[in-house]
């Protein structure tokens, strides 16, 4: 498991691959993608008529495949892809493929902390997924909606555990969806069942379930909150007690409940994709507080600072004081920090980043075809022809730039490691 | 005034109808609709029953009614008065046998193709009336099989056609390696962030069409398009929920289908040749989730044909030869105003075009939509036989040498073929994708 403190911090460029040279030499370059650390890139080549790898740096796996796709850099700097072989279809992690093979293998998650991946899988039409190479016991008619824990070691999904005849609907609102969790599905089947959240020690487990046509709630454990919604959205635990909060659909409009509680007074004409800062204190949720704005609400008090068509990945400093989000305005995208836009408006920008302190926030962005990272509103001046979300280093001093560069720099991948203050300048 | 049920050969089953009733009572059904009077009742739907001067002008403009006759059961101010108009008279205080009746007519036989809106002089809105009966069916639990069989496979998969997430892409994988056979450096790509255009499609493409896949691919290869589809759900841009009345999950799907394109960071959406599901997503779905507009640019394939032929991305090799006609989707005619950028491919395309009559945003609906060809098979002969004006139409067309029938969405072809079938017109239906697909240079 490879550290961010491990990682190589002395400020610096490093050309770490000519990806026009890779085209050159294997004809079929698929985009790239870069590992977390920025020591590698990797991208699908084709190596012969029917044949596909992986180009890591300048170097073909070993093994080749009749075809790869979904190619990803897990937490651990591993790069991992769905490769087939022989129309059966499992995971290759760093060119090696994992023992089992399946009939199909899809959606493919990484725990956010460690390198362990989990897979939806199809063997014999039995849906199940695959952790590490270890399928569940319990196969079912259908899965969905596969959640890894913040470590990857567990998964859970939405699962069919009847058949549904073709037009019986009675079958259907008899209930015949549930989630199973290590391959254990709950006692209780649902409707419906959808977006699934574990808790920070991922012992516990919550979803989103319709019981009838109309009514909806939260399920923890198999167990539903007693109250009921016409609408909800995804559950999330909270970090330091527990609890489990959702946005819910009440008359008058939306709001946050906890435990099946309403305990925000605002009612919105929308609320979703809540996070809580680190210490669970504090919630932050996307809201539109009239029809046509978009906005972030902080424990219930929306910003003044409204969006006309859009506003995405809300995220909070770690000290949880801060709190920024991606917004859109008339078709163009900024950043906003604490309910203040940057001045610069985008064609596009990635989910803002915090440094450890949260006092700089850094973001991606794309304007017209160029790429830059740009630093509380200020761009590094360095354009790019791909690049990737920025890290800053635990000490928050220095951000790790990787994007493949252009003018002297074109096609090739670069790792550029700059303090702060010189991005600051 | 005729029963609808007289007004065909036959009583119609349906399961869905029949069983739902059969768990209601009286008591049930006036609590139910006074509280959804209540709640959603608004402004609007009491303005329209109070305005309505049954003047009968809408009534010439409801291929329903002028198909059965000028029966006025059929006209849209008889269709509102024997279902919500009652309903809201009576205050909800209507027998279990009326809901059956008012489920079947709100669903059956309306389209809300809002033809009828533009001959009424207080553009009172039939098509809104019908969605209202509709919700409240939803509510009550009665709705025809079929189709809440499909909202029941959007609710489970988050498309219409149960079609499993493997499945999927493997079709994505499959039209792809199909595509290379003829063009061996094109690619379908997955799940490529950052990508330009975001294209999403119908259940119905992977399930049973999935050669319009090919084909756009194809397109997009030939355009040099920066495009990517994805591999989970929200590819699927269709919407019976809408039509069902079950605006929250109505509301679920968009989300998912706008979350998808934003999570990929796409620029805008393309959309397949549909017109129910443009519907859904860039005027009821978006809006019923608090959106004034699509959150990022929707973009139907016509405006996209039109767009890449008239920047010469792609380029038509030879004309196609036989005489075509166009039929005018409602939703993204009448509803979005794209008739002139069809015809403009059109004419790009094809070597001889004649219009039907008449056309444009007067035409007639293709009597499949609003979701009334997704109540299945009890439901079909009434829909085709109520439906003789687009017959009539189309016989015209026929006779001026039209051989091929465009219609770009995938509803209209299920409505015009049955037609085309049941009153012997001969005509080939096709889409402009299929034209294209045809005619263009493809490297
Ligand atoms: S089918 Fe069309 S014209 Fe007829 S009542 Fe419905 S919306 Fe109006
Ligand atoms: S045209 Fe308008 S006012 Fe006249 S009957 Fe029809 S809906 Fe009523």
């Amino acid at each position: 498991m490879s550290h961010i403190n491990d990682w190589d911090w002395n400020t610096g460029k490093k050309i770490l691959a000519d990806i026009n040279q890779w085209r050159k030499q294997f004809g079929w370059v698929e985009e790239p993608y870069a590992s977390p650390n920025g020591e590698s890139v990797a991208a699908i080549v084709k190596v012969d008529e029917m044949s596909f790898s992986v180009c890591e740096n300048g170097e073909a796996w070993d093994n080749s495949f009749d075809k790869i796709w979904f190619l990803r850099y897990g937490p651990d700097n591993r790069a991992a892809g769905l490769v087939s072989d022989t129309a059966m279809w499992t995971v290759a992690v760093s060119g090696e493929p994992w023992k089992n093979w399946f009939e199909f293998v899809w959606d493919a998650k990484f725990g956010i902390h460690e390198g362990h991946i989990t897979t939806a899988a199809q063997k014999n039409m039995e849906y199940f997924a695959v952790t590490d190479d270890q399928p569940w016991e319990n196969g079912f008619y259908n899965l969905s909606h596969l959640a890894a824990s913040p470590s990857g070691r567990s998964a859970a999904a939405v699962v069919q555990t009847k058949p549904i005849n073709e037009g019986d609907i009675a079958a259907f609102q008899k209930g015949c969806f549930t989630v199973a969790v290590n391959g254990s599905p709950w006692q209780h089947e649902f409707l419906n069942a959808w977006e699934i959240s574990f808790d920070s020690e991922e012992k516990h487990v919550a979803a989103e379930v319709r019981m009838n046509l109309n009514d909806y709630t939260i399920v923890v454990d198999g167990q539903p909150w007693n109250q009921r919604f016409s609408s909800v959205w995804q559950p999330v635990f909270n970090p330091a007690d527990g609890s489990v909060t959702a946005p819910v659909r009440v008359a008058g409009g939306w709001t946050m409940a906890r435990n099946g509680e309403i305990i925000w007074n605002s009612r919105l004409l929308q609320l979703w994709h809540h996070i809580y800062s680190m210490n669970g204190s504090r919630i932050a949720a996307v809201a539109s507080p009239k029809f046509g704005r978009w906005t972030l609400a902080i424990d219930d008090v929306p910003w003044a600072l409204t969006f006309k068509d859009l506003v995405t990945d809300p995220v909070f400093s770690p000290d949880g004081r801060h709190a920024a989000c991606a917004g859109k305005t008339d078709g163009k995208w900024t950043v906003a920090v604490d309910g203040i836009a940057w001045n610069e408006a985008y064609d596009m920008v990635w989910p803002p980043i915090f440094s450890p302190d949260g006092k700089n926030v850094a973001a991606k962005t794309e304007k017209n075809g160029i790429y830059r990272i740009i630093v509380n509103g200020q761009p590094i001046k360095i354009d790019f022809k791909t690049l990737w979300n920025p890290i800053f280093s635990p000490k928050g001093d220095k951000l790790l730039i990787r994007g493949v560069g252009t003018v002297e720099d074109e096609g090739k991948y670069i790792r550029i490691i700059m303090s702060l203050a010189e991005t600051l300048k | 005034m005729k029963t609808p049920a007289e007004a065909t050969d036959e009583q119609i089953i349906d399961r869905g109808i029949e069983d739902g009733a059969a768990k209601l009572t009286q008591d049930k059904v006036k609590r139910v609709v006074q509280k959804m009077l209540a709640a959603e009742g608004g402004a609007r739907l009491k303005t329209y029953i109070e305005t309505c001067a049954h003047c009968g002008l809408c009534s010439e403009a409801c291929h329903f009614y002028i198909s059965n006759d000028k029966d006025p059961a059929y006209s849209p101010a008889g269709k509102i008065k024997q279902t919500i108009g009652e309903i809201v008279k009576k205050r909800g205080n209507v027998s279990v046998d009326f809901i059956k009746t008012a489920c079947e007519i709100s669903f059956t036989e309306c389209n809300l193709c809002r033809r009828c809106v533009m001959y009424c002089p207080f553009g009172i809105d039939a098509a809104y009336m019908m969605l209202f009966m509709r919700r409240i069916c939803h509510k009550l639990g009665v709705v025809p099989q079929y189709i809440q069989d499909t909202a029941h496979s959007h609710s489970a998969t988050l498309n219409q056609m149960w079609v499993k997430e493997d499945e999927w892409i493997d079709t994505l994988h499959w039209q792809e390696e199909e595509a290379r056979d003829e063009i061996p450096g094109l690619r379908i790509p997955i799940e490529k962030e950052g990508a330009d255009i975001f294209y999403s499609v119908i259940g119905p493409e992977p399930k049973f069409r999935a050669q319009l896949i090919y084909q756009a691919a194809v397109i997009m290869h030939a355009a040099g398009v920066d495009w990517t589809m994805p591999a989970t759900p929200g590819w699927d841009n269709s919407d019976m929920c809408m039509y069902t009345g079950d605006v929250e999950m109505m509301a679920r799907l968009k989300k998912v289908h706008f979350e998808t394109a934003m999570r990929l960071k796409t620029k805008r959406i393309v959309m397949g040749e549909c017109g129910h599901a443009f519907r859904s997503v860039h005027d009821v779905g978006n809006r019923y989730l608090g959106w004034k507009m699509a959150p990022l640019p929707v973009i139907h394939a016509i405006e996209f044909f039109y767009e890449l032929l008239r920047d010469r991305k792609i380029r038509i090799k030879k004309k196609f030869q036989k005489p075509v006609t166009f039929h005018d989707p409602c939703n993204i005619v009448r509803g979005r105003g794209l008739h002139e950028k069809a015809r403009y491919v059109i004419h790009q395309t094809c070597k001889a075009f004649i219009e039907m009559h008449p056309n444009r945003e007067h035409n007639y609906c293709c009597s499949a939509g609003g979701g009334v060809i997704n109540c299945g098979p009890p439901f079909r002969k009434k829909r085709v036989t109520g439906n003789r004006v687009k017959a009539d139409q189309l016989e015209a067309v026929k006779a001026k040498g039209a051989e091929i029938v465009i219609a770009p969405c995938h509803n209209c072809h299920g409505g015009l073929e049955d037609i085309i079938k049941h009153y012997e017109l001969g005509m080939e239906l096709k889409f402009l994708g299929d034209i294209i697909y045809e005619c263009m240079e493809k490297e």
